[in-house]
């Protein structure tokens, strides 16, 4: 389709709106990619006034933690090849070898082995060829770029920053199955029944989302810290103290997260024509299995764009985890708090910076793939209602 | 669907949150008029260092917690009335500033101060946010096709980043020696502190905020633009609308609904602040009111949390949360019933 000629913008016009389209792009990427480039060096280049130093590193190449060209040429051909496998042969191998109802179970394997084959390759293999071809190239063997992946190694290994990641793992991964389960079976009720009844719950649940976490955690925390006490009449000696735990976290997130879930679930569900349980109905399905056998599969891209919400709800919740969960099962994103608060000398700086690129890496992938998804998620609440 | 079925199908839903948030909602009303606290007592201890001659005795009066036969603090709780609301208002402090006439005064009350803070924050940023959605939406719209994706993607990271993690990000490029700081004293030849100005930081808040909102606005919008009717716009031109006036009168007005809702969905979220006290670490300087809640409920140097104090501000918040929905509800309340 070519635009008509009256639409056409004059040269100065688009020459303004590529220029203000380029300092968008900037302004956006920067402060994330600028934080990505310090994570990778030594304290005195990272908090260097000079850009250029930040970017090459010359401290950190003193130390002896620099990169040749040659070094970079081989990294850039292995990311390259890395993702061309993972966008092309990838998919092809884990269609193949997962059987068909197991479709998820098998990308998530896949996803993972080639994760660990990727870090082998990169980290294990990588420097043992390199570094016999670098003592031969001379000048292309000589480092020119200060680059230390030792901020990483300090977090994840001394400071046991994997743990905090299984902990955001078990939240999230609980907040998006239960909220998802629940959520389905509402919002198909919802969005099927024109009741007044169902007007009012959506009503409710529109104030409900406004509500600030920070009220409702001021209701729980008194009952969560007391609860052993409260339950005590109908638990008996077990019951349990409900402050600390991953489960009660996983509760009250899904519950925070549902009025938004069923709400973007209904106006997915009103997408698909109620003509279609109508058939199933007649042929003799109740109305569950109508739900489930003939609706749910036609649901996955909404069922997907709003689980990918309640996975940012969760993995993204400052306030909530870093009240109720105490500091042997904190997430990420409370620990990180952490780390700025007792920031002494400028490792730990550098070490909070290094953690935080290592919160927002699992984001960055999480957008590229499902970028087609946000969007429509963001946009289904807003352009029909 | 018949009401049985329908029950069925919602009854999850609606307990999980009856339990998770209108339970926890009149718990919080009702503690916000009592006071749970430590029974103490006051005990003479009289303490003997040896000495020459005769001992060095001291006494003195310690107060220290009641312990019941398992060794667990005794508690009581009391009805103080309004007592928690007059102490977060800070009542006795703001009489007196206007009794000395002192209006300025009113702001070092934490409950004002987050107040004042948390709604030029929402005022100031709601037009920018909108104003930055709008003028991104509508470049991406005239860029080249092949563009629209990579765009998209890079627009979409401010917004998906963790919202303390993004404040982190740019609290690095400009506390202390940040580059964009560096940049600025070597540009104005001027020495500047940001991590103590309370205005730059109040100014950096305003920042983060719309840089992490603004793509939110542009999507929507973008989708928005998508859907603008070809037709009407050639008939302006035909007309001999110019570009401004095309924008003025047919592409606004058309996005108008979802002007609307995106300015909502703002003043209810950026009313909300909080992450940005964390990641600025600003509470020495600027504070909001979910914070001050959040702040409350922290424990204090002795392990006490006000919960009493917590919820009377949490209810005070709420207020405001009201004020705000009313315009939406009675919005939704019409389209529900120009419906059916």
């Amino acid at each position: 389709m070519s635009t008509p000629r009256a639409m056409r913008m004059p040269l100065g016009l688009r020459l303004a709106s590529s220029g203000f389209l380029a300092f968008w792009l900037l302004l956006a990427a920067f402060p994330i990619l600028w934080i990505a480039v310090m994570s990778f060096k030594s304290p005195v280049d990272a908090f260097s006034a000079n850009p250029w130093e930040v970017i090459t590193g010359p401290q950190t190449r003193a130390d002896g933690a620099g990169l040749s060209l040659l070094d970079i040429g081989l990294g850039a051909v292995m990311l390259w090849l890395s993702a061309r496998i993972a966008m092309r042969s990838l998919p092809r191998i884990v269609a193949q070898l997962t059987p068909p109802g197991l479709l998820v179970v098998g990308w998530l394997v896949g996803a993972v082995l080639f994760a660990v084959g990727f870090l082998v390759a990169f980290f294990g293999l990588l420097p043992l060829v390199v570094a016999p071809l670098e003592a031969v190239t001379g000048p292309l063997g000589r480092p020119v770029l200060g680059l230390t992946t030792e901020h990483y190694v300090a977090v994840w290994v001394d400071n046991a920053f994997y743990r905090n990641f299984i902990n955001s793992m078990i939240v999230t991964a609980g907040v998006v199955t239960i909220s998802l389960t629940v959520g389905t079976l509402a919002g198909y009720a919802l969005a099927r029944s024109g009741s007044a009844l169902a007007f009012w719950i959506l009503i409710i649940a529109l104030v409900f989302r406004a509500l600030p976490h920070s009220v409702l955690v001021a209701g729980y925390l008194p009952v969560f810290i007391n609860s052993a006490q409260i339950l005590e009449p109908i638990l008996g000696e077990n019951a349990p103290t409900l402050y600390g735990q991953p489960l009660a976290v996983i509760a009250v997130l899904v519950s925070i997260n549902q009025p938004f879930t069923i709400w973007m679930l209904r106006s997915f569900f009103q997408n698909i024509p109620a003509e279609l349980d109508e058939a199933a109905r007649v042929d003799g399905c109740t109305h569950f299995q109508a739900f489930r056998w003939i609706i749910m599969p036609v649901m996955w891209p909404g069922v997907i764009t709003t689980g990918l919400f309640s996975f940012l709800l969760a993995y993204n919740d400052f306030l909530v985890t870093s009240l109720l969960l105490d500091a042997q099962n904190q997430t990420m994103v409370p620990a990180i708090a952490g780390y700025f608060n007792r920031e002494t000398t400028t490792t730990d700086q550098v070490e909070a910076v290094a953690a935080a690129v290592s919160i927002t890496a699992p984001l960055f992938l999480l957008v590229m793939i499902f970028q087609r998804q946000i969007v429509s998620g963001l946009t289904a609440g807003a352009v029909k209602g | 669907m018949k009401f049985r079925t329908f029950a069925a199908f919602v009854a999850p839903s609606i307990v999980m949150m009856l339990i998770f948030i209108a339970f926890p909602l009149v718990t919080v009303f009702l503690n916000s008029f009592r006071i749970t606290q430590p029974v103490v007592e006051q005990v003479e201890v009289e303490t003997c260092t040896a000495g020459f001659l005769e001992q060095t005795c001291t006494t003195e009066i310690k107060t220290q917690p009641v312990l019941d036969a398992a060794g667990n603090q005794v508690t009581t709780t009391e009805w103080v009335g309004w007592l928690s609301y007059e102490r977060v208002l800070g009542l006795a402090a703001m009489g007196e500033a206007l009794a000395e006439g002192a209006w300025a005064g009113i702001l070092n009350i934490d409950f004002w101060k987050a107040l004042r803070f948390t709604l030029t924050f929402t005022l100031i940023t709601l037009p920018l946010v909108i104003g930055l959605g709008l003028a991104i939406a509508i470049a991406v719209n005239n860029a080249a096709r092949s563009l629209k994706g990579p765009v998209i993607f890079v627009s979409l990271l401010p917004f998906i980043i963790t919202p303390v993690i993004g404040a982190l990000s740019i609290r690095w490029l400009f506390y202390g020696d940040g580059i964009v700081t560096a940049l600025l004293e070597q540009w104005l030849a001027t020495d500047i502190s940001v991590a103590a100005n309370g205005w730059a930081i109040e100014i950096l808040m305003m920042f983060y905020r719309v840089w992490h909102v603004a793509p939110f606005a542009f999507v929507i919008f973008y989708a928005g633009l998508q859907t603008v009717n070809q037709d009407t716009l050639e008939s302006a031109i035909i007309d001999g609308a110019n570009r401004w006036e095309r924008l003025k009168y047919v592409i606004v007005p058309h996005l108008m609904p979802l002007i609307i809702f995106v300015a909502l969905i703002h003043l209810m979220d950026a009313y909300r602040a909080f992450e940005e006290v964390v990641g600025f670490s600003s509470q020495a300087y600027r504070i909001t009111l979910q914070w001050l809640t959040y702040d409350l409920l922290t424990p204090d140097d002795a392990g006490n949390r006000a919960i009493s104090r917590a919820s009377a501000s949490a209810m005070l918040t709420m207020v405001g949360i009201v004020i705000l929905l009313i315009p939406l509800l009675r919005r939704t309340w019409r389209d529900h019933h120009g419906k059916s």
